[in-house]
């Protein structure tokens, strides 16, 4: 019975797709599976909004939005309408083709990575060989989009925006990387169905999530942290600072198309989190072996709901940084930390069982981290700033 | 160590968040149409034109000396004065405003006209959750609209309202005590008018 209800969705898309000739098949299973994703996402898009909201409200001991519907959970129809009813303004001397084109490819390349995440068993749409490969060619183009929607729009706040935009994602691109590919070579494989899978066994109850080894878990942290700086989230959000460049490249965005930049973040934030989930948090198998018979892709939302919340609760607590900071942060911390973890996790994959490779792990990763810290903070100095005034 | 002040920020945060659903003291927003603060008492939103007793008409205090009209820094007040007069709360003949306008779109609430009416007649109002469909006649409002009576000044401003009852109260009497040896003594001998 439980294989039932985990397999529920694939038997059924196998169903719809036994109802068409046999040449078709290939091309409506396709369909079938994007539909599947495009409706489960977006509606988690519009959950996330609503719980964000709601959420942010409580850490920062307000109530939230509760006044659309029963403690305002229809807030995101309220919010879809009137963006969809707000006028559409394009500015004079923008450049109008790619000013509406930005969106649409921001959005289109933001579901294109759902491709390859499993959701569940046997739930992935497409599995590539190199998947993991195609995940981050797909997410690049988001860069793109973004400098595409900053340049169009002829506005300097936009462009500074894009800038920005453009300077920190390539500088977090690299540690994003570099931390998940201790995971394939720990695996050997570049397919998140393979990966999910070398992570799906269990040692007595606990299972082998790869953020349960020193390596994985500094990879987890590092890629979680590389993750909230490409989805330029709070305190990463220096490209849509609204206190400085008011509200970077949206500014000269209003109505759906603001409303698709907006859903466009939230899928790739959920896309890079769903990443992380099959890196390094064991996909869609259950964190205990006795937990096995609740479904796959329950598991799977379950762990996005957490990471979103763990990124909701970031959002709340830190500030925004300086540019400086930020590529200190990247290129100063991320990028040597990243490199170290990668020797890591090839001394752990060399060395044999037992608490010696433990014991080195843990060493390779706590000491770099140290003594980085240390000396990051040591030029830190806090002291009187002098201003000079232009004459 | 790098990273400790994060993770106090972040258990700072969460005591927030979990305390939030616990402790009602830590929620200081007041959901407003539901629970309200009270008002201030010098709360003040647009004037209002203060009547004595029942009848608006009648024991309306306004003589249409116009000051305020005058005073008013946006212009928002149009009086037309009337042609004939009526006795006043002092019983004596005054002219009344036959037209009182004040466009409310334009006042600033800056009580000026309040400060400047020799005659108590023109008040500030505390109604504030004001609003109509009609954005050119809703929002001129007239005589009868303006016109309300001091018992309602008693409940919005009452510290006001007894000090003002009080002066005219005063007033009143001492006009009555000079009117009176005025009328005694003009009974016998009206040939000379009084000097004072």
């Amino acid at each position: 019975m439980p294989e039932t209800i985990d397999q529920i969705f694939v038997v059924l898309k196998h169903w719809l797709v036994g109802y068409s000739p046999v040449w078709l098949q290939p091309i409506v299973g396709a369909i079938v599976s994007v539909v599947a994703i495009l409706v489960a996402f977006a509606s988690l898009f519009a959950l996330t909004t609503i719980l964000e909201r709601k959420g942010l409200g409580r850490f920062q001991n307000r109530y939230g939005p509760n006044r659309v519907g029963p403690f305002g959970l229809l807030q995101p129809v309220a919010d879809g309408l009137k963006s969809l009813t707000k006028e559409d303004i394009v500015p004079h001397s923008a450049d109008a083709v790619v000013h509406l084109l930005a969106p649409i490819v921001l959005v289109t390349a933001a579901f294109m990575g759902y491709a390859v995440l499993p959701v569940g068993r046997n739930m992935v749409a497409v599995d590539l060989d190199a998947g993991l490969l195609y995940f981050f060619a797909a997410g690049s183009i988001i860069e793109l989009t973004i400098f595409m929607a900053g340049w169009s729009s002829r506005n300097k706040y936009s462009l500074l925006g894009a800038m920005r935009a453009i300077a920190q994602m390539i500088s977090y691109e690299v540690p994003l990387i570099l931390s998940s590919i201790t995971v394939i070579m720990a695996t050997g494989s570049l397919s998140t169905v393979d990966i999910v899978e070398k992570q799906a066994g269990y040692s007595g109850i606990w299972p082998h999530w790869f953020v349960f080894t020193p390596w994985g878990f500094a990879g987890f942290i590092l890629f979680t942290i590389a993750a909230i700086a490409e989805s330029n989230r709070s305190p990463f959000d220096l490209p849509e600072g609204e206190s400085e460049i008011i509200a970077g490249y949206y500014v000269e965005y209003s109505g759906f198309k603001f409303a698709l930049f907006f859903l466009g973040e939230y899928i790739g934030m959920f896309a890079v989190s769903g990443l992380a989930i099959t890196l390094f948090l064991g996909g869609w198998s259950a964190p205990f072996s006795f937990l096995t018979w609740i479904p796959s892709y329950l598991w799977f939302f379950g762990k996005l709901l957490a990471l979103i919340g763990l990124f909701i609760w970031i959002r709340s607590t830190l500030p925004r940084l300086r540019d400086d900071q930020l590529m200190n942060f990247a290129w100063k911390f991320m990028l040597p930390m990243a490199l170290i973890n990668l020797v890591t996790a090839g001394a752990w994959h060399f060395m044999s069982f037992g608490p010696v490779r433990w014991l080195v792990s843990t060493i390779l990763v706590v000491v770099p981290y140290l003594l980085l810290g240390r000396g990051l903070m040591r030029s830190k100095k806090l002291e009187t700033r002098i201003y000079r005034f232009a004459e | 160590m790098l990273g400790e002040g994060i993770l106090k920020g972040l258990a700072e945060t969460a005591k927030n968040f979990f305390g939030s659903f616990v402790s009602k003291e830590r929620l200081t927003t007041v959901q407003f149409p539901e629970e309200r603060l009270p008002q201030a008492e010098a709360a003040r939103n647009f004037p209002f034109l203060v009547y004595d007793g029942h009848d608006w008409q009648a024991g309306l205090r306004c003589v249409a000396c116009q000051i305020c009209e005058k005073e008013c820094p946006p212009k928002c007040i149009f009086i037309e004065k009337s042609k004939d007069k009526k006795p006043d709360s002092m019983g004596k003949q005054q002219f009344y405003p036959a037209v009182f306008n004040i466009d409310v779109s334009v006042c600033m609430s800056c009580q000026i006209c309040v400060e400047v009416c020799p005659f108590d007649a023109i008040e500030m109002d505390t109604a504030f959750e004001l609003s109509t469909g009609d954005r050119f006649d809703g929002l001129l409002w007239r005589k009868a609209q303006l016109a309300k009576p001091n018992s309602y000044f008693h409940q919005i401003h009452p510290t006001a309202a007894a000090e003002i009852d009080k002066r005219l109260a005063e007033a009143k009497a001492k006009a009555e005590a000079k009117a009176k040896p005025v009328a005694a003594a003009a009974q016998p001998d009206p040939a000379p008018p009084t000097k004072s």
